[in-house]
């Protein structure tokens, strides 16, 4: 089960999410769908109505930057790490 | 009775100020570090609203049952699967609209105590029967045939519905401003919409007396007599006495009160309003590097220069179209920079309430 790994800036608004979970899922939307039905309300502040990646977000599979950002397809292994991080961006 | 609170839309949450007495001091913050474009109390209710405008985590809209001690964040509308906007930064593609604003949370009638509208970007005005439990978006203003080709950014990447009116005298007549798009007027609860530009001037359009693609930064309907509304427009201040079927331009002839983002009506009389310059588009800022509210008790014919109490030289202050409110004979608003103004004689003078703020984004009396 691929292992999930979050900005404390998240941890912030679900407390209950800790640093590190685990869900199933073959692709980022798939795990993106698993932690919402874990963390109910979580989606919304990964992606936007249209299921797309929010602008100032980033997630990486182990060291790479996923590559579709509008729905997600990318794969991810059994023994992936998945991270969910804010862009460097504000003020 | 005055009211005794302010609330604070700022870049750096929200805050309320209490009055004590003539005093006015912070009691409380909350969000901090999270920008709230729009925060008000509803009169209806006593529920407080907070539209938050996360840097990553997108646009949330909070309410609260005890007068802003303690929030809980409700769903912020979603725009119905299928909904496209034309964007003209990916070559004039329609892509898939998604919420990227909360720009004002509007109460409905007084005999509609369920019924909320939200102006949104791109564009949506979103509904609400259930106290704001879920909104859905107002398609008949939506699928209005200007939209697609009239609408678009102006300052931000979309078009956004920054005001709405509410006719006291019956619920179901609305006038929604369009920032960029114009005035359009409903008069059976939304379904239908009519576009009232007439008389408004576009500097920035190739038609400037186009009827569409106009810029209503704020418009506002006379609390006395619904049917004169008044809007600070990015091209000047426009005001109708007929409900929007014709605009006149209202804005001083040689003075500052042309360019600007919000005004106040007074509440008993439909010929006196007040706005906060700023310098041409181009710049915005503090005109002349001083600032000064502009006053009309004619309807516009002329217009009194207020400044007591005001910064005068080396002033690079603004204020956004939310940023303005009047309660009686006081009136608040609140600047770029972070300073808050308050007058208790109609604006003849003006007292700081603070300077220390962050950007402040919406004032609001409560």
């Amino acid at each position: 089960m691929p292992t999930i790994k979050f900005t404390r800036h998240l941890v912030r608004f679900f407390p209950d999410l800790g640093h590190t979970t685990a869900v199933s899922g073959q692709t980022v939307a798939e795990i993106i769908a698993a932690l919402d039905e874990k963390h109910p309300g979580l989606a919304a502040y990964i992606v936007n109505e249209r299921g797309a990646l929010r602008r100032h977000v980033n997630i990486f599979i182990g060291q790479d930057l996923i590559r579709d950002r509008e729905q997600l397809g990318d794969a991810v292994a059994e023994d992936d790490q998945v991270y969910i991080f804010q862009a460097l961006s504000g003020g | 009775m005055a009211k005794d609170t302010l609330i604070l839309g700022t870049r750096k949450g929200i805050i309320f100020l209490k009055r004590s007495g003539k005093d006015w001091r912070t009691v409380h913050d909350d969000f901090p570090g999270i920008p709230i474009s729009y925060a008000f109390r509803d009169q209806r209710t006593g529920v407080v609203w907070a539209c938050a405008d996360h840097g990553h985590w997108g646009q949330k809209l909070h309410r609260s049952y005890d007068g802003g001690a303690t929030f809980a964040e409700v769903p912020a509308p979603k725009y119905p699967e299928g909904s496209t906007i034309f964007d003209v930064f990916s070559g004039g593609k329609e892509k898939p609209a998604a919420l990227s604003y909360l720009w004002e949370v509007i109460p409905g009638g007084d005999d509609q105590p369920e019924r909320l509208y939200l102006g949104t970007e791109p564009g949506g005005l979103f509904q609400s029967d259930d106290g704001g439990n879920t909104f859905h978006l107002v398609e008949g203003l939506w699928n209005h045939e200007s939209r697609q080709k009239n609408w678009f950014g102006g300052g931000r990447d979309q078009a956004g519905l920054c005001s709405l009116a509410v006719d006291p005298r019956d619920s179901d007549h609305l006038f929604a401003g369009v920032s960029v798009g114009g005035v359009y007027e409903s008069k059976d609860g939304g379904e239908t919409w009519h576009g009232r530009n007439q008389g408004l001037r576009a500097d920035y359009l190739p038609e400037p007396y186009s009827e569409y693609g106009h810029d209503p930064h704020c418009l506002v309907a006379s609390p006395s007599n619904p049917d004169v509304l008044w809007q600070q427009n990015h091209c000047g201040v426009f005001r109708s006495v007929d409900a929007g079927q014709t605009w006149t331009d209202v804005s001083q002839k040689d003075g500052p009160v042309k360019f600007g983002f919000p005004i106040a009506v007074d509440a008993h009389d439909d010929q006196t309003a007040w706005v906060v310059p700023g310098i041409s588009d181009e710049m915005r800022m503090a005109v002349d590097g001083a600032l000064c509210v502009g006053r009309t008790e004619d309807g516009g014919e002329t217009w009194t220069e207020l400044r007591k109490g005001l910064p005068q030289e080396h002033c690079y202050d603004i204020v956004f179209r939310h940023a303005l409110d009047i309660d009686g004979d006081s009136l608040v608003f609140g600047t770029t920079t972070g300073n808050l103004f308050l007058s208790t004689d109609r604006g003849d003078s003006w007292t700081s309430l603070g300077h220390y703020f962050p950007p402040i984004y919406s004032v609001r009396f409560a």
